[in-house]
């Protein structure tokens, strides 16, 4: 696809995405679209080191849950006296995240390949079980984040209408690409690649492989936060069972795969698409108590990967080339 | 805590250690066979254990006297996933097939929560039940026949793989594929009897939980987890390595549970793992 027309597609999009709350008022397609959107970011962050950088990590969910509750608690505990606000929750939780990929990655980069990826969901398991077992953070129970009214963007809530929390998630989708798009021109993203393709070689060239693998985290880490307080302060409910679990590390991943990794458009499509499958599965066979819909999604992403482990990017762009 | 307390935790973390052994060293052989980790290990020990439960609740078959059936049946299990699944995906990249094994344990756990429901299912009056006392400790019954049985079955594994043609040629396959087939070696049939073998191991593995364990749709999760961390202990591929690594997890977890918090075993296992392999990148007896 020749890049004018790239750009016309990807206005076309974006009109079409910022007019789509005008046209559909219901709550429900509006969730489903914010969904998509926030998963679509917590996939392209993961992708930037997964993808680009080719660390697979399988522990997300930690830098997720870092951005919950670090602005859960923050609003919550009112430490910060007037200041106790989620978005300074927000940068805060980030900056939180960063430090902590920092202190994971220093150690745990000198590992590859699948000893990396396990190390990862190690990693992931002991921060879920201590947060279980830390009263401070509301241990098992979960926390609550305080209701405030009335709606206001200062106060990152709003109950009337979901039309504002769709477009700030759809800033945060926008925030996303734009970062990716950037780092896959930049020299930081060649070295990314590099990295990816052959650490030693890279490392021969002269790449220095340690500290941008962990730029690659620490990026990756804080745009992951970001989702988690918007996930915060949009559910207003946080527990270790919905922020923490390496179900949601998996799923992560999963919708970068599906969509395919190392591209900017796969980790929106992959969203696009398995957001509603798992509304429709979950709709029309779901709430009988026989995970019928799972059955579904377990052998669509059997399917995925023996048909086209490159993801659907992969096959759309042999598409286009042929045509 | 008294000595005798940390005894007996010593003693009943190495039964389980043992188990976790077994299983772990069906994952390290399908690894080191073709550098595939398997994500749906845990479901396949889940599936051997209903198996299980279900021979005793519609025939009255205690597990002990299944066991070589449900071995039979997981061995079939692990062919088919080769020759239906693995079999595609042998030369894609790792997060491939990392999402394809994942998505067939989504699948086999769903299907069991849709057939079997969501109860904690038991196996009562179990051929063996009930504890010994052995100097002093206590240890029980079924566990102890189940780190018995785990035992011999790692050493059949193990003369399996060193002293019969066939393991040889496993070995062999594991250690270079091309060279392998040069030799004459059908490299299709040891991949598809690695991955039989491998779940074979926790068709012994499940049958011998099922005689003191709960047996539900999410079992395998846990046991999982644990083996994932005992197979990369021991270093990946690393058969005989997984042994010892499955008895430090067990040891581990049961002392991490006494010393520091029940609440906190497993993350004493998955700390200790990220020391261990910080301080030897690949497993305590790595290969590679």
């Amino acid at each position: 696809m020749p890049a004018r027309a790239g750009a016309v597609a990807a206005a076309a999009l974006l009109a079409a995405l910022l007019a789509f709350p005008l046209v559909f008022t219901l709550p429900y397609p509006r969730d489903v679209m914010i969904r998509i959107f926030l998963y679509a970011t917590l996939a392209i962050a993961w992708n930037v080191l997964a993808g680009y950088c080719g660390q697979i990590s399988l522990g997300h969910a930690v830098f997720f849950g870092a951005g919950a509750y670090t602005s859960t608690l923050v609003v919550q505990q009112a430490w910060l006296g007037p200041w106790a606000n989620p978005w300074l929750g927000m940068l805060l939780g980030a900056a939180l995240a960063a430090l902590l990929s920092q202190v994971i990655g220093y150690p745990v980069f000198r590992l590859r390949g699948h000893y990396f990826a396990i190390a990862t969901i190690a990693v992931g398991e002991i921060v879920q079980t201590l947060a279980i077992n830390w009263d401070a953070v509301g241990g098992a129970r979960g926390l609550f984040v305080p209701i405030q009214r009335p709606d206001s963007l200062v106060n990152f809530q709003f109950h009337e209408s979901k039309q504002t929390y769709y477009y700030i998630a759809l800033t945060l989708l926008l925030l996303a690409l734009g970062l990716n798009h950037w780092i896959v021109r930049s020299r930081t993203g060649f070295y990314f690649r590099a990295i990816r393709e052959d650490q030693d070689a890279a490392a021969a060239l002269g790449i220095p492989v340690a500290r941008y693998k962990l730029r690659a985290m620490a990026i990756s880490a804080a745009l992951t936060a970001l989702g988690g307080t918007f996930y915060a302060q949009y559910v207003l409910f946080i527990d270790p069972e919905s922020v923490l679990p390496l179900s949601l590390s998996i799923l992560i991943c999963l919708v970068a795969v599906l969509g395919g990794v190392g591209t900017l458009w796969g980790p929106l499509l992959g969203a696009a698409i398995l957001v509603p499958l798992g509304e429709v599965t979950r709709v029309q066979l779901g709430g009988t108590g026989k995970a019928l819909d799972l059955l579904i999604y377990g052998l669509l992403i059997m399917v995925v990967s023996v048909v086209q482990p490159g993801g659907l990017m992969a096959f759309l762009q042999r598409g286009l080339r042929r045509s | 805590m008294t000595a005798e307390v940390l005894l007996q935790g010593v003693a009943s973390g190495l039964l389980m250690g043992l188990v976790y052994a077994l299983i772990a060293a069906g994952l390290s052989l399908i690894f080191g066979l073709m550098e595939i980790v398997n994500f749906a290990h845990g479901e396949f020990l889940m599936v051997a254990m209903f198996a299980t439960y279900w021979a005793w609740a519609l025939w009255r078959l205690d597990p002990l006297v299944s066991l070589p059936v449900t071995v039979c049946l997981l061995f079939g299990l692990g062919v088919a996933t080769y020759l239906g699944l693995i079999r595609w995906i042998l030369d894609a990249s790792m997060l491939a097939q990392i999402f394809a094994t994942f998505g067939l344990a989504v699948f086999l756990r769903s299907a069991a929560q849709a057939l079997w429901g969501v109860d904690f299912l038991v196996v009562r009056n179990p051929l063996v039940e009930g504890r010994v006392s052995v100097g002093g400790l206590f240890l029980g019954l079924p566990q102890l026949v189940a780190s018995a049985g785990a035992l011999a079955a790692f050493a059949g594994l193990h003369w399996f793989i060193s002293r019969t043609e066939t393991g040889l040629a496993l070995q062999a396959t594991a250690q270079d594929r091309q060279a392998a087939s040069l030799m004459g070696i059908d490299t299709q049939r040891m991949f598809a009897l690695g991955w039989g073998i491998g779940a074979a191991c926790l068709g012994v593995a499940g049958a011998l939980l099922a005689t003191f364990f709960y047996v539900f749709p999410d079992v395998g999760a846990t046991f999982a987890l644990l083996a994932y961390v005992a197979v990369a202990l021991g270093g990946f591929g690393n058969v005989p390595g997984t042994l010892a690594s499955g008895v430090v997890v067990g040891l581990v977890e049961v002392l991490g549970g006494l010393l520091i918090a029940p609440a906190l075993k497993y993350a004493a296992v998955f700390a200790l793992y990220l020391v261990i392999v910080l301080w030897r990148p690949r497993g305590l007896f790595g290969r590679f």
